[in-house]
């Protein structure tokens, strides 16, 4: 498919920036607020989709050349580590650790194991729905 | 997690490694690369000895299932150490000898080891496991690999049908035994072995008791194929000749044998345990030796021969059992001479049957053929074989200087024993085990001298003889030279090996300290037993010069005594009735199978939920409902019925779109925040995938049904929505269990997180959400591999 | 409002269950969809509805809503999502393949 609709261009240039920006707040708002992993991914993956509709896919593929197969399959494992570093402390599958840390800007924040794995949960998120976008409309 | 059970899991894990042996080592023979893990292993049993002289037994506790009363526990006595050395033992030379067996350049070796090891730690597993749970479950592992490796050359259709037979058979039992080990389970209250012979006095008087015996021994004359289970043995032989040394004739079929010994503190002592198994055993022992001798392929032979050695030791077993009997005490000593006549004769065959194995795979190698009608005349050409050939034979036909002997005479003097203190027609016992060694005899003879004497015809044999390679020799040499040592010196293992197995075959009948007193010699003056034996060589080599005058009866013998025959008939009617069944309802419309799901779940769900009176509507406790709510109720009820009734594509997917943004709307006023946003953006995300297919799916048209279909279609879709309808009112209508969400409450003390449902996926519940995103991730594989399948295939039309 | 929300399920149940029953593919993929909307729906209402204020602790209420409906409807929602969109290329892919969309003219026959 090959649209050309320059104010669509335009505006899904600034567009992306915001949601981008936007699915990274709700990823890590996710702990307190609504928000986390999946709808984070879900969110960049519609932005992404928005550039796809925008441009074509020749085009973004230039512009992003990343495989997300292997986006997808990093999140899992990244998931899945999670769960094993747990065992390796010998403590259940899946035991998340967290811990405050005062950090620069930001000041006391929790920072735990649970946030990579919804971070790894993010990943596969986008990495599935891309793949799936990707492999129907480079198909048509 | 101790050495004991990494000992068991070895093999196991070892399998990982054997495909990047075999891919990046194509050089060396991967044979090599798994020869270690028997000869560490066997080191490690052997190491124990020390432990076995009188001391406890080792015992290695892990908790598996807890909660179902499954501990993966391990014991290490004296039953389990004779199977352990031999399995270790044994599957070290089995290996050495593939090493020169199987080809490098044609035989898929990582296949054939990762089964072969598979195979080694499930056995290892079975004669070490504490719970009969944990036992069954390696049992079955060893019906799989044994599955595996009989069908290892695959493309034959003998291998198929003997792999599925055999697996058939094995399994059918091993599913039996689980029913005993379960009646056993509930009788004893738990699946541990020696909490169950504890507990001997109160399961004997259980109503399970005779039941849960008889499933048991399914399970060990199946697996120790004795009549008439034993049919799937000749046909196992299909597989490479090291497995059959291996597992089809030195452990796998031994597990029965194990099984009876290692239940025999349990169900010992009952007649009836005595009677099964001593008659099975007998009957087993006479007819494996009555057709071998007919048997023409060598590897059939030694199968039918294995089949009548087990036979042996099962009724060794079922005699040795009665010391057991309150009513035998006085004689308790003497029937315990069985057990151990039964352990010995387990290790004696064991080595003569695994170096006979190995040397007819030698001559099946060098000659290109089994056949004993095309063989004869080797004795020049091939005299280590012939000697190999000479010693296994002679033992396996019970005659000195072979160890062999030894134990045919105390098999002799069980059988005297029983007929002595039982009763008087108890003389059959002896009468049949003297015919069948007589037949015994006769099939060593025809082993030995059909191969290796007569004529030698080379015009038959699709290769030229010669000696084997000396690496081939090597393992079938080591046992041959340990039948040799066993005769001169038996009391080298009298202690160390036989003792602790028969005590802890019988522990109930020695004081704590004291030991069985065992004495093995192999000269005990001219005794009856003695006679026997001469009786055999006589009689056995009368029959042998006279086969050809007798062998008719073979041909005459009823097809209705054919097992295989009913095996096979059974089989193909089992097919076909269950092809009648299938076919009467799958009738390949998907329509018609979504029918018979829904109806089935009315009439249950709704069946039920009607039986049991479970309606009930209490509206007191409602939320009020707001205009609004009625005019989101209203619009969602309104465009679901909007895409039953249109028959254009975008409508419809703007009708389930309208759905999916009105939900999303309503999990905004269900206090959902976290779900009002992620559906409102899969539902985007849907549409768009929705729109993309649309575009290239066809016109949706009115669907022509039949006005019959049109009805039914209707009653089922409105029962489905009744029955669930019903249900969710009654459910919500009534608490009866409490709620769980206070617990959640403490979120932020026990994971920092304020949102409660983010909360409870990352943390609490993040085993739900891990799978959840790999049944994702495998959703977008499988998206992305249906695509591309076919542009592949597309461009290489 | 339960018995409300329990009864739009039903509806959508009955919908879901019509159009899963008929002949083409998207109809069948449809229902699914609506389908799992009716249980999302059942299962908060079920469950009990606005009983406190929604489950983030930051909002500092007496009560709050139930978490353990919405975390399992949140996996669900992911679930289905997954499974409409194999489903769907599923059916793009028959109808590329053999031409049609109506699962009758699909059926498989005995060795083919």
């Amino acid at each position: 498919m090959k649209f050309s609709d320059l104010i669509l261009q335009t505006a899904a240039k600034v567009l992306v920036f915001i949601i981008m920006t936007f699915s990274i707040y709700i990823l890590f708002a996710g702990h307190h607020n609504p928000g986390g992993g999946f709808i984070g991914g879900l969110i960049t993956a519609s932005a992404l989709m928005l550039l796809y509709v925008a441009f074509d896919v020749e085009t973004i593929q230039e512009i992003i050349p990343v495989d997300f197969k292997v986006i997808g399959a990093i999140g899992v494992l990244m998931a899945l580590l999670t769960g094993i570093g747990a065992i390796v402390a010998d403590v259940p599958f899946l035991t998340q650790v967290y811990r405050y840390v005062d950090l620069p800007l930001l000041g006391k924040t929790g920072l735990g194991s649970a946030l990579v794995f919804d971070l790894g949960v993010y990943l596969a998120v986008i990495g599935t729905t891309m793949t799936i976008i990707r492999s129907i409309s480079e198909d048509m | 997690m101790s050495l004991l059970h990494f000992a068991v899991l070895l093999p196991f894990l070892y399998t990982v490694f054997v495909p990047l042996f075999f891919k990046k080592l194509p050089r060396v023979h991967t044979g090599w690369f798994v020869l270690i893990v028997p000869l560490l292993l066997f080191v490690y049993f052997a190491a124990q000895f020390p432990l076995r002289s009188g001391s406890a037994p080792l015992f290695q506790s892990l908790s598996w299932i807890p909660s179902l009363g499954i501990r993966f526990d391990l014991h290490l006595d004296g039953l389990s150490m004779l199977f352990a050395l031999i399995i270790t033992g044994i599957g070290f030379l089995v290996i050495v000898y593939s090493i020169y067996y199987m080809s490098k350049e044609r035989e898929a070796l990582h296949n054939f080891y990762i089964y072969l090891l598979v195979f080694m730690g499930a056995m290892l597993g079975i004669v070490l496991s504490d719970n009969l749970m944990v036992l069954y479950v390696f049992w079955e592992a060893t019906s799989v690999s044994s599955f595996l490796l009989i069908a290892y050359w695959f493309q034959r259709k003998r291998s198929r049908y003997g792999a599925q037979k055999a697996m058939l058979i094995t399994v059918t039992g091993g599913f039996a035994m689980l029913l005993g080990f379960l009646m056993l389970g509930s009788a004893a209250g738990t699946f541990s072995i020696r909490e169950i012979v504890a507990m001997k006095e109160v399961i004997v008087n259980d109503s399970l008791f005779i039941p849960a015996m008889l499933l048991v021994l399914l399970g060990a004359f199946t697996k120790s194929a004795q009549f008439p289970f034993h049919i799937w043995l000749p046909d196992a032989m299909e597989a490479p000749t090291p497995i059959s040394a291996y597992l089809h004739s030195a452990t796998m079929v031994k597990a029965g044998v194990y099984l009876v010994a290692r239940m025999t503190p349990v169900f010992g002592g009952h007649m009836s345990w005595f009677w099964i198994i001593t008659i099975i055993g007998i009957v087993t022992l006479f007819w494996g030796a009555f057709m071998a001798i007919r048997q023409f392929d060598l590897k059939a032979l030694l199968a039918y021969s294995t089949i009548s050695q087990l036979g042996l030791i099962m009724s060794l077993l079922g005699i040795g059992s009665l010391a057991l009997h309150t009513n035998y005490e006085a004689q308790a000593m003497l029937f315990s001479g069985a057990i151990l006549a039964a352990v010995f004769h387990l290790f004696n065959h064991s080595i003569f049957k695994g170096s006979l194995f190995m040397v007819v795979g030698i001559l099946d190698h060098e000659t290109g053929t089994r056949d004993i009608r095309k063989l004869g005349g080797l004795l020049s050409l091939m005299p280590v074989s012939f000697s190999l050939t000479i010693i296994g034979g002679l033992s396996m036909a019970g005659l000195p200087p072979f160890s062999g002997f030894l134990s045919k005479e105390m098999f002799f003097t069980g059988v005297l024993t029983a007929y002595q203190h039982i009763d008087q027609w108890v003389v059959l016992l002896p009468i049949v085990a003297w015919l069948a060694s007589v037949f015994t005899f006769v099939y060593c003879l025809v082993f030995v001298f059909k191969t290796f004497t007569g004529t030698y015809r080379p015009e038959r044999l699709d290769k030229k003889p010669h000696e084997a390679p000396a690496g081939m020799l090597v393992s079938p040499i080591v046992l041959a030279t340990l039948v040799l040592v066993i005769f001169f010196f038996p009391n080298l293992i009298s202690y160390t090996l036989l003792e602790p197995a028969m005590r802890s075959v019988l522990p109930s009948l020695l004081q704590p300290g004291e030991v069985f007193e065992v004495d093995i010699k192999p000269w005990h003056g001219f005794n009856t037993e003695l006679f026997m034996t001469v009786g055999i060589v006589v009689m056995g080599s009368l029959l042998y010069k006279t086969y050809k005058k007798w062998s008719d009866i073979y041909y005459n013998l009823p097809r209705k005594f054919d097992f295989n025959h009913m095996y096979d008939k059974g089989l193909t009617g089992a097919e076909r009735l269950s092809a009648r069944v299938t076919n009467f309802y799958m009738n390949g419309f998907l329509h018609s199978y979504l029918s018979y799901i829904f109806t089935f779940v009315i009439i249950v769900v709704g069946g039920s939920f009607l039986l049991q009176r479970a309606f009930a509507i209490d509206p007191s406790t409602n939320a009020v409902i707001e205009w609004h709510e009625y005019l989101l109720a209203v619009s969602i009820a309104v465009s679901s019925g909007f895409v039953l009734f249109v028959n254009s594509r975008l409508t419809s997917i703007i009708g389930v779109g309208a759905v999916g943004y009105l939900v999303s709307l309503l999990f905004v006023i269900f206090r959902a925040p976290d779900l009002a946003l992620t559906q409102l953006v899969v539902e985007t995300i849907t549409t768009a995938l929705f729109l993309l297919c649309f575009y290239f799916l066809p016109k949706l048209k009115t669907e022509v049904v039949r006005i019959r279909v049109k009805v039914s279609n209707l009653l089922i879709s409105i029962g489905v929505g009744t029955v669930f309808t019903l249900i969710g009112i009654s459910a919500q209508s009534t608490n009866p269990f409490k709620p769980i969400s206070h617990f959640f409450l403490n979120s932020y003390e026990l994971s920092g997180a304020r949102n409660m449902v983010n909360s409870i996926l990352v943390d609490f519940r993040a085993f739900d959400t891990m799978l959840e995103s790999v049944v994702l991730f495998t959703a977008g594989i499988g998206v992305y591999t249906l695509i591309n399948l076919r542009k592949s295939r597309r461009e290489k039309r | 409002m339960e018995t409300l929300m329990t009864i739009t399920a039903g509806v959508l149940f009955t919908v879901g269950t019509y159009l899963i029953l008929s002949k083409t593919l998207l109809r069948i993929i449809m229902g699914m969809s609506l389908f799992t909307h009716g249980v999302h729906i059942m299962l908060m209402a079920i469950n009990g509805l606005k009983r406190g204020a929604a489950p983030l602790l930051g909002e500092e209420a007496e009560s709050y809503t139930d978490p353990v409906p919405q975390a399992l409807i949140l996996t669900s929602i992911v679930i289905s999502f997954s499974l409409t969109a194999f489903s769907l290329v599923l059916a793009y892919r028959t109808y590329k393949e053999h031409g049609t969309d109506d699962v009758e003219q699909l059926r498989g026959q005995e060795n083919d």
